[in-house]
């Protein structure tokens, strides 16, 4: 009974710690999905490109982030690229953690975007791009009025996967003390040693922040849904 | 209207038309009847450069199509092209699918462009469904939406790639006849098709093509009764 007690005292007393950290989690989360939809949609289309110029700066991008991990590339991002920069100039260089964290989840997110926007546009059937163009419409054109609308319907599904990965995988951003949740979370344990009930704390505020995004995502996908029904 | 000169069209090793010249006058109906795999197909979308021809020239309305420097989507915009397999926008209703190009090619006022729309569809019989999307639709009404979005640019040429191919027979009627008119109107038409009794009824001529080149071409008459050519001869046999 004693212990329930504590441990229901303890998340109690980690609890507005947690919320703070649920409050960066979401900011660093909110703005890699921001800036990882741009960067994505850039790269697919970089993908898709005849120009080489275009397509094999996009498929290293890709390849390279989606085949290293993304704690080296915190790592790499926020000591390395620093200490890259400090050696050459020799003046004293340091990045914020969290603009740091941002852009790593960005540009880590933005690489697994690219293949699902690319997927997305590559299996809307190839004969609306031909009815598109056929009617007079510019490559442009046809992919704003024929293709996107239609890839959007496929697209959203698996980017909403990608979301709540990329909310889950924030939590990596500790290891250069962003202070999101379960940074606030690590700092709470090592100050009263109790592990169970701070980070069964952690998790479920991550469970409620997850559901979040799914309802959200699955409205979304609901709204988009209603003209389609595909041939 | 159009004059094609010596047309070749490779898909790599593969020879697909092997010099194609013909010319086609205005307000005729050529069908293009022959063997599947025997280049109809390509021969039509390379005339609107849906495939790039390897070489040989093709001019419609005195317009050099394979000339790089032409602006491609100004030629397009003349010629209204009809798929086998229909392709409407399944996103969009059919009064939309009819009237986005007006609006997006030719910057028709959105009013103007959904009375045409309302107008093409009444032509080809289906303004009550002006409002539905096209999987609502059977495949004869989507066909015919898809013409009346191809006429919604009023283009010169109608170029029909198999438009009744796709089809329960049982609506294949309903397409033809909505082709028939357009012809009666004096569309020029180039329809490639295994509809021999449309090729017979509707068309001035008929080219037959196997292996890449026009083998014989003529009035229906001469094709479907008095064809010299052997392959034609063996074609007709089997389909007739």
């Amino acid at each position: 009974m004693s212990l329930l007690a504590s441990y229901l005292e303890h998340a109690i007393n980690v609890f507005p710690s947690l919320l703070r950290g649920a409050v960066i989690t979401i900011e660093v989360t909110t703005f890699a999905i921001f800036f990882g939809l741009i960067l994505g949609t850039i790269a697919a289309f970089g993908k898709l490109s005849k120009r080489s110029v275009f397509k094999i700066p996009s498929t290293m991008y890709v390849d390279f982030i989606r085949g290293t991990p993304l704690f080296v590339q915190i790592l790499l991002f926020y000591y390395g690229i620093p200490g890259l920069i400090i050696g050459i100039t020799g003046d004293p260089f340091r990045i914020d953690p969290i603009i740091a964290g941002i852009a790593v989840c960005s540009i880590n997110s933005g690489a697994y975007n690219a293949e699902i926007v690319r997927a997305g546009i590559k299996s809307v059937d190839r004969g609306q791009m031909e009815a598109a163009r056929s009617l007079g419409m510019t490559e442009g054109q046809a992919m704003r009025e024929v293709i996107m609308p239609q890839a959007v319907r496929l697209i959203i599904p698996p980017l909403g996967n990608e979301f709540i990965a990329l909310l889950k995988d924030s939590s990596l951003l500790a290891v250069i003390s962003v202070h999101e949740l379960s940074k606030n979370g690590m700092l709470y344990v090592s100050k009263t040693f109790a592990a169970f009930p701070t980070y069964i704390s952690v998790a479920l505020v991550y469970f409620a922040l997850t559901m979040g995004i799914s309802r959200v995502l699955n409205y979304i996908e609901r709204r988009l849904g209603v003209s389609d029904r595909s041939e | 209207m159009i004059e094609v000169n010596n047309l070749h069209k490779s898909f790599g090793s593969l020879k697909v038309l092997k010099g194609i010249t013909e010319k086609v006058e205005e307000s005729e109906v050529v069908c293009v009847i022959g063997p599947s795999g025997s280049g109809k197909s390509t021969f039509l979308r390379c005339l609107n450069l849906l495939e790039t021809p390897t070489s040989g020239d093709i001019w419609i309305e005195g317009k050099k199509v394979t000339d790089p420097k032409v602006d491609i989507n100004k030629i397009r915009e003349e010629v209204g092209m009809v798929f086998q397999r229909f392709n409407l926008f399944p996103h969009m209703t059919a009064l939309k699918n009819v009237a986005i190009a007006p609006m997006k090619v030719r910057g028709l006022p959105e009013k103007e462009a959904y009375d045409r729309a309302h107008d093409l569809l009444k032509k080809v019989g289906l303004e009550d469904k002006a409002n539905v999307y096209p999987s609502s639709l059977s495949g004869g009404q989507q066909q015919r939406v898809a013409i009346a979005r191809a006429l919604a640019m009023r283009p010169k040429v109608m170029l029909f790639d198999e438009p009744t191919s796709a089809l329960d027979p049982e609506m294949v009627g309903e397409v033809l006849n909505v082709m028939k008119d357009l012809a009666k109107e004096g569309m020029t038409m180039i329809v490639v098709t295994h509809e021999m009794g449309f090729a017979r009824e509707v068309g001035d001529r008929v080219l037959f093509m196997d292996d890449g080149i026009i083998v014989e071409k003529g009035t229906p008459e001469e094709i479907f009764h008095n064809a010299r050519n052997e392959r034609t001869k063996s074609f007709l046999s089997k389909i007739l």
